[in-house]
């Protein structure tokens, strides 16, 4: 899943999954459409890199209502933290150019 | 610096970019400021020749029920009049710079900004209304300031920090207005009008100068 060399977490190469993953690092949960608005992405790709997220364990959903309308909101987990924070540290150190 | 590095600093920009935009509502204008205290100054204004009547006729004939409920009415009319024109005023401008930015101007930060201003808000406004009710001036002009403040400090999580100093500002002058009660319409104008027009000039000279 990383990259050897780099240290970078190859889920987060792709530009609306590395999107996701920030804005849930300041949101506490966020919903589809507003996450949709914030991205400025199509339904079906958001939701395909939605998918793959949880499927790495880096996202949790929730189904709920609002009225009769289904509501689903995201939140980061722990290992989602974990793992944008390390992507982000290893970024940092490209940077400076330290291995 | 080579490609590479360019484009990880790009990535780290883009990262930080979404974070700030999906946590505070950045549209919020200078101008708006500007606008809001000009509708309070005209405001005060009018609520002074309004005093300076009642006073004049007070002088002349002594206390009327009628006079004093006029003048109740009057103040009433010109307060909701400046609330309704700075509001909209306020809003156009934000609008103007949301658009201008092509960001969406009712999003989850708009939202968010607005709840936590209102809650403050309209608790301060229904708690000056049972003033209004029963008499009590005194603690009307520092009231209004004091709870503006706090809901500035409140939503200013929401959105640029410069707002919280506004807030600050306009907490610290109602305090003060306790102190110095006979000077209400005073202090009210100079929070909600001088304030917010040195506020709304140094926010837009900060970021929308040149944009």
């Amino acid at each position: 899943m990383k990259n050897p060399i780099t240290g970078l977490n190859k889920i987060f190469d792709n530009r609306i999954r590395l999107g996701i993953m920030s804005v849930l690092l300041v949101n506490e949960e966020i919903n589809f459409n507003d996450l949709k608005q914030m991205l400025e992405v199509t339904d079906g790709n958001l939701a395909t890199h939605l998918q793959n997220l949880e499927e790495n364990g880096f996202l949790k959903i929730k189904k709920g209502f609002v009225g009769k309308k289904t509501n689903t909101t995201y939140s980061v987990t722990k290992a989602g933290e974990k793992a944008f924070a390390d992507h982000i540290a290893a970024l940092e150190n490209m940077i400076k150019g330290v291995k | 610096m080579n490609e590479q590095n360019q484009q990880t600093l790009d990535t780290i920009q883009d990262i930080k970019r979404i974070m700030e935009r999906s946590s505070r509502f950045i549209s919020l204008s200078g101008l708006s400021g500007i606008a809001a205290g000009i509708c309070a100054l005209v405001g005060a204004w009018f609520a002074k020749q309004k005093l300076d009547d009642y006073y004049v006729n007070f002088n002349k004939g002594g206390y009327t029920d009628s006079g004093f409920h006029q003048l109740k009415i009057d103040l009433f009319i010109i307060a909701m009049l400046v609330l309704g024109a700075a509001w909209v005023a306020a809003f156009y401008f934000t609008w103007r710079k949301a658009r201008h930015n092509k960001l969406p101007v009712w999003d989850l930060t708009a939202k968010r900004l607005t709840i936590n201003l209102l809650i403050p808000l309209v608790a301060g406004g229904l708690f000056i209304l049972a003033m209004y009710q029963y008499n009590e001036w005194i603690f009307i002009a520092p009231a209004c300031l004091v709870f503006y403040g706090l809901a500035l400090v409140n939503a200013s999580k929401y959105t640029l920090t410069d707002v919280k100093y506004l807030g600050l500002s306009q907490i610290l002058l109602g305090l003060i207005n306790t102190q110095f009660v006979g000077y209400g319409l005073y202090f009210w104008a100079a929070g909600f009008g001088v304030l917010h027009i040195i506020y709304g000039f140094v926010m837009w000279w900060k970021y929308e100068k040149n944009g």
